[in-house]
């Protein structure tokens, strides 16, 4: 196999949907544990903490979903029908959420109804994003250049598996995020939070990696097999490693270590699947070069990504750069 | 409960549903974030007080509409893939790039420099800040520049050809991007976007004149629009007249049913007012006509000839009722803006512009009319591109998902119910904050929004500074 277009393409929308995993992760993550956060003054925390930089991370969902269409049109013309009702939920939840951080700071009739629409926003486009991601795993039905299957598919045990590690997941990296941002009794509830979520972390991963095997023969084959095995397990090593370490950052009430440990098991659950579905872009139907768009469409594209993505980050970080530090509640950022 | 409903009408009314919700905030946010960059740089320039105030009364505003046109934009970036799966597969290889351009060069510039803009004056300084109006203005119009481009290249495809696999590939990028309707369609959104806001922050100008005409805020930001509004509306309705003559060049079907003209018109094709065209009987009933007039227009001539819709396969007809009574909208919105211009200029001139209150409730009743004479003419273009997704190569009934009626139909009803119930929020929210007149200072605290006084959110960092 040599790095040819349509191989560098996969890598760019791998790099696009696991950065916007990350950065929108963490303030799903604050939508979903917002219900826990009972005084007004935490919730305005809270949402401040993500107010200045959520639609830069949306964006990055814009951008897998854009270059999914833009490299790889057969994959998406088969993935969006497949995946319809969840995407569908997703997108109506991140309508209630993203209006949500406007909407609340103008009335105070209706704050708690924005509040609700924040929290259940949250919560049903994580839930959707996950469930998608299970029904991705699990394969779809697909005849000639079209999806095959119905239109609830999608649903199996495995994909609410998913959804529901997802969800405990972006609430993991919400309340370490919290622990970074705020402080007093605030980051102490992040904290207590961050140990329970860690748990429940860990047995969700578990429990994905030890279904997801079973889902196909392929699947197995690509863990279990000689010698595959030596550097498959190195994943499942390195993910004890990294909740080591986080249970010792946590007890020692590190600040910053507890969030970049939460993103490193991220990206190891995502080397995970990368390690399952490679190089199938539809599972076991389309690999990556079955999809691809015609080479000068790739490369065209490959032109703008290669100057404008460092770019891209370099601002992006500029932005997080200029609200860096703690939200103070009394004076606003420093 | 949905079976016996056809899944190729569903999803055509649930794309037009959100496309028509959507376009409303990007018309409002091109031209309002060019305003705000104008305010600033004359704050900056001039040091004078009532421009900064007037850009922290409008950055509000932008914060919600922007925050609105970004989750609508993100279902629009899905409902390719979701409803129109046969489309994407097609033309994905030529559309896919055009929007991945727009996510690169757009998208990001927006939302990357957006919260500087919002909360971040206090941190990075004016100039700074300055910059990051600069980046959101400019990323609208990169915006406005690749999505034309993708939605010109449907109307007037150029710079492709087909594969094995039925998908547009292209062969001429620049021919692709630049292709014939491109210049004319950029040029009319954008400008009709400046008419847009400028007519909106013109209505909200004579709302607190029609109170107080002594307020330095209302009074600069209504003179400041009637300017606008006199300056553009006459070119645009040059390039509107431009772009139709574009439109007669390459899809001359859409023209036809722009002008009710079911028969060809040997000797000279007249203007038809008004009429209620019957798609079935071929025929506009009850037309009123001007003699000769549409080929004046057209063709420049009297007795030109202009052919009609019998010369076009009656299975390649647009539906004329739909494309004649949206175009007639729109120009008569057209022609509304420019007499409202011309008053504003002639009140000018006689010193009046802050004492009319003829004037004042016109430009308040004309302030939606931006908004409206948009989805107009959004319609004309669009159905009057059917029955084709890609005009005369790929036909919308070809081009949909395969998916059952009842799948399309429930997640329709679920965008009405959602996209209502936001949206108004959304409208009740702004038109809150316009009822307000931009105060002396700007500065919080404010009635209905006492947590930004506590100091807690961002925005007080701008709201609650002094400046000097």
């Amino acid at each position: 196999m040599a790095y040819d277009v349509a191989t560098i393409w996969a890598f760019i929308i791998a790099f696009a949907v696991f950065v916007y995993v990350v950065m929108d992760g963490f303030d799903l993550g604050l939508g979903i544990l917002f219900p826990l956060f009972r005084t007004k003054r935490d919730r305005d925390v809270v949402m401040n903490s993500v107010a200045p930089v959520w639609d830069g991370n949306e964006t990055w969902l814009v951008l897998g979903g854009g270059g999914l269409f833009a490299a790889f049109p057969l994959a998406y013309a088969v993935l969006m029908p497949a995946l319809y009702t969840p995407i569908i939920a997703m997108l109506l939840g991140l309508v209630f959420r993203g209006v949500a951080f406007e909407f609340r700071w103008r009335t105070q009739r209706e704050r708690n109804r924005w509040d609700l629409a924040f929290f259940l926003g949250s919560l049903i486009a994580t839930l959707a994003q996950g469930i998608a991601l299970g029904a991705l795993l699990q394969g779809v039905a697909v005849e000639g250049r079209a999806y095959a299957g119905g239109w609830w598919d999608w649903l199996t045990p495995f994909s609410l598996l998913t959804g529901v590690a997802l969800v405990i997941g972006y609430a993991m990296l919400g309340a370490t995020w919290l622990v970074m941002k705020t402080t007093g009794d605030l980051r102490e509830t992040a904290y207590r939070l961050s140990r329970w979520l860690l748990a429940a972390m860990i047995v969700a991963i578990i429990a994905v990696s030890a279904a997801t095997p079973f889902l196909s023969y392929d699947y197995s084959e690509r863990w279990f097999a000689w010698p595959n095995v030596l550097a498959t397990a190195q994943v499942p090593l390195a993910v004890a490693i990294v909740t080591a370490l986080l249970l010792r950052a946590l007890a020692q009430r590190r600040d910053y270590q507890p969030f970049l440990l939460t993103l490193c098991l991220f990206a190891l659950s995502y080397a995970g699947l990368g390690i399952s579905l490679w190089p199938y872009v539809v599972p076991r139907s389309i690999t990556i070069w079955q999809a691809a768009a015609p080479e000068n469409s790739q490369i065209f594209m490959l032109v703008g990504v290669a100057i404008l993505v460092p770019i891209i980050l370099a601002y992006t970080a500029w932005a997080y750069w200029v609200f860096r530090g703690k939200v103070d509640p009394e004076s606003g950022y420093h | 409960m949905f079976e016996s409903l056809d899944p190729v009408v569903l999803a055509r009314i649930q794309f037009a549903f959100t496309v028509s919700f959507h376009i409303i905030f990007p018309a409002f946010s091109i031209g309002l974030a060019s305003f705000l960059a104008v305010l600033e740089a004359l704050w900056l320039w001039t040091k004078r007080e009532v421009f900064i105030n007037l850009f922290n009364y409008w950055v509000k505003i932008f914060a919600i509409a922007f925050g609105m046109g970004v989750v609508s934009g993100i279902v629009m970036s899905y409902q390719f893939g979701t409803n129109w799966s046969v489309f994407s597969d097609k033309t994905g290889p030529v559309l896919g790039p055009l929007m991945a351009y727009e996510v690169l060069t757009a998208f990001f510039l927006e939302a990357g420099f957006l919260g500087v803009m919002l909360f971040g004056l206090k941190l990075v300084g004016p100039r700074l800040h300055f910059l990051a109006t600069l980046m959101v203005a400019i990323g609208t119009l990169m915006s406005a520049f690749w999505i034309l481009s993708a939605n010109s290249w449907m109307h007037t495809p150029a710079g492709y050809a087909m594969n094995d696999a039925g998908q547009f590939v292209a062969t001429d990028w620049f021919a692709l991007i630049f292709n014939p309707s491109f210049p004319y369609r950029l040029v009319h959104m954008v400008l009709a976007a400046y008419l847009t806001t400028a007519l909106v922050v013109g209505a909200v100008g004579a709302y607190h004149l029609l109170s107080n005409t002594r307020q330095p805020g209302a009074r600069t930001m209504f003179s400041m629009a009637m300017w606008m509004i006199a300056v553009v509306a006459p070119i645009q309705i040059f390039a509107g007249d431009l772009h139709g003559l574009n439109t007669l060049e390459h899809q001359p079907a859409k023209v036809m049913a722009m002008e009710g003209h079911y028969q060809s018109h040997p000797d000279g094709a007249p203007l038809i007012l008004f009429g209620l065209p019957d798609q079935d009987a071929a025929v506009v009933r009850y037309a009123l006509e001007i003699p000769k007039l549409s080929s004046l227009i057209l063709k420049h001539s009297l007795d030109a000839p202009l052919p009609g819709l019998d010369t076009v396969p009656r299975e390649d007809w647009p539906p004329v009722p739909i494309t004649f009574w949206s175009f007639r909208v729109m120009v008569a919105l057209g022609f509304l803006m420019l007499g409202l211009g011309l008053s504003g200029l002639w009140l000018r001139w006689r010193g009046r512009l802050f004492e009319s209150r003829p004037l004042h409730r016109f430009a308040l009743a004309m302030g939606p009319a931006g908004f409206v004479a948009v989805l107009a003419g959004w319609v004309t273009t669009e159905t009057g591109r059917q029955p084709f997704t890609v005009f005369g190569l790929l036909r919308t009934t070809e081009s949909v998902s395969p998916l059952a009626a009842p799948a399309v139909a429930s997640s329709l009803i679920a965008f009405v119910v959602v996209y209502f119930a936001v949206f108004i929020a959304g409208a009740v929210y702004i038109l809150r904050l316009m009822a307000h007149p931009p105060h002396h200072g700007e500065e919080g605290p404010r009635g209905d929004m006492p947590e930004r006084a506590a100091g807690i959110t961002p925005a007080p960092a701008i709201a609650t500074r002094r400046f000097s």
